[in-house]
């Protein structure tokens, strides 16, 4: 019994960082219907900067976040404005093609300035805090903490979305980029302005990824399918949906690692496999309101 | 008085084909006009060149004297010229009254239109104001565009077929509204394919023919024989 419980509670708080995985990589399709093939590597990138700032600069994790957090929205908004906008028409496969590029050069630009050796995000004591909750079950405190961030990023973002002028003019545009212009909506900026905030959210996915598990240069394109299953689950379009398919993500693998643990990556497949199955629009599909 | 609005030869081009020829327009304050002409005549290419959707030559295009005929879209209904696209195009994403704010983006005038003034001259959107803009009438999401282009308090309105797919009854009503519009302090550009409409609510007129423009001049000036022959070419 009470290990039952414990699964679902540890595969919840698992969900939270396949959400924010995913939320980066829904924001910009949701916006750009630009599938950023590069989204797992640019978490990893978070992650090693994040690194970086600790060690060479010698600031906390928080600090570091914070200012990774800045870094990767200037970074995106740079990679929106002087590639990316370059290759965005009509064709779906450059843009493709090009952030598939991004992704072989950070692999191997990661590679090259780091090593392949793993490393990890050191958080201190926090790190083995747990909660009691009962006699045999506990939860880590970093781990909820990072299911409370998913639960707080998907909020700020559905504010943003839907009761500030730019998040309307977010929507107007992947509505139709075209008629948006004719609001005065400057769609580079607004386009950059995207990329930026899927950036600045992954650098707080890498936070939570990086002291959850050992990171190195290679394994951005796993974490990248886990943020597509996350997205397709919840259902294309929807915040709250990407949030729900991270949790169904995280819940599959636990379960599936509780049964056998050569079954956790797979038996996170098999739930996407079902859903997909089942409802191909996802748990949650964008309902146009 | 200098125009408004001051079209000057203008070609305009989709690619390799060639749309506009040598067009000249002029539109003075406060005035009505419209473009009339068959499908495929050039009408909407001409105010997609005004709204900048379609690029041209820089000085083809002057408006309050600037040249504005390479600007971007997004600048140009900063400057004054909002255009009610075809077909309506609302963002069907956004509530009724979000696709009016959106109009106002870029506005920092907030008057004379704004979301009490919009709904003032179309009060049945003030009661649909949460709703879907995919579940109302074909005549209410003209409203909706009307208004949204309004709120960005622009000096000249271009409407581009506007009585498209409505109920004779439904144009009247929108067509309505238009002196309004005009007293409110906007020249509007009409483009309509009821040449006979189109002559009514309008100063002055061009007729345009495979890109090229056959006629021009006061409603009351010409016979209907010089605007057939205008129109389909002879």
């Amino acid at each position: 019994m009470i290990g039952g419980i414990d699964t679902l509670l540890e595969g919840m708080l698992l969900g939270g960082v396949y959400a924010l995985f995913a939320v980066g990589l829904s924001l910009i399709f949701g916006i750009m219907r630009l599938v950023n093939l590069a989204h797992g590597d640019i978490i990893v990138l978070g992650a090693y900067l994040i690194l970086t700032a600790m060690a060479a600069v010698g600031v906390s994790l928080g600090v570091a976040t914070l200012l990774t957090v800045v870094a990767m929205f200037l970074a995106g908004f740079a990679l929106q404005r002087l590639v990316l906008e370059r290759v965005l028409g009509e064709d779906i496969l450059p843009p493709l093609l090009v952030t598939f590029g991004l992704s072989i050069v950070l692999q191997n630009g990661l590679l090259l300035i780091f090593g392949a050796d793993s490393r990890r995000l050191q958080a201190g004591a926090f790190e083995a805090t747990s909660i009691n909750l009962a006699p045999g079950l506990s939860i880590g405190l970093a781990p909820l903490i990072a299911l409370l961030t998913a639960i707080v990023v998907v909020a700020l973002l559905q504010l943003l979305f839907y009761r500030t002028l730019l998040g309307r003019a977010f929507r107007a545009t992947a509505d139709n980029p075209e008629i948006a212009q004719l609001m005065g909506i400057d769609q580079r900026n607004i386009y950059a302005f995207a990329v930026g905030l899927s950036l600045a959210v992954s650098a707080i996915a890498a936070v939570t990824f990086g002291i959850r598990s050992n990171f190195d240069p290679s394994i951005g394109p796993a974490r990248l399918l886990y943020a597509f299953e996350a997205v397709i689950i919840g259902g294309l379009g929807s915040l709250w949906g990407t949030l729900a398919g991270g949790i169904v993500l995280g819940l599959a693998q636990t379960i599936g690692g509780r049964i056998d643990p050569e079954w956790q990556i797979l038996s996170g497949h098999l739930a996407f496999l079902i859903v997909l199955i089942l409802r191909p629009h996802g748990l949650f599909p964008a309902g146009r309101r | 008085m200098t125009a408004l609005v001051n079209v000057h030869l203008l070609d305009a081009f989709y690619g390799d084909f060639q749309a506009l020829f040598g067009v000249c327009l002029e539109l003075q304050p406060g005035e009505t006009v419209a473009i009339i002409g068959a499908n495929g005549a050039g009408k909407s290419t001409l105010l997609k060149s005004l709204a900048g959707l379609v690029r041209n030559r820089r000085d083809a295009i002057k408006f309050n004297g600037d040249d504005i005929g390479d600007a971007p879209a997004a600048s140009i209904v900063r400057r004054g010229l909002a255009l009610v696209p075809e077909g309506r195009r609302l963002f069907p994403s956004l509530t009724v009254e979000e696709n009016l704010l959106i109009g106002g983006y870029g506005d920092k005038r907030g008057a004379p239109w704004n979301l009490k003034a919009v709904y003032d001259v179309f009060p049945v959107l003030r009661e649909r104001r949460n709703s879907d803009v995919t579940i109302l009438s074909g005549g209410q999401q003209q409203m909706v565009a009307i208004g949204r282009a309004l709120m960005s308090n622009p000096s000249v309105l271009l409407c581009d077929e506007i009585s498209l797919g409505l109920a004779p009854i439904v144009v009247e009503d929108i067509y309505r509204t238009l002196p309004l519009i005009r007293a409110n302090g906007a020249s509007v550009v009409i483009v309509e394919q009821d040449v006979a409409r189109a002559l009514r609510h309008c100063d002055r007129f061009y007729c345009l023919q495979e890109g090229w423009v056959t006629l021009s001049g006061r409603p009351s000036e010409v016979n209907q024989d010089a605007v057939r022959a205008a129109y389909f070419g002879s």
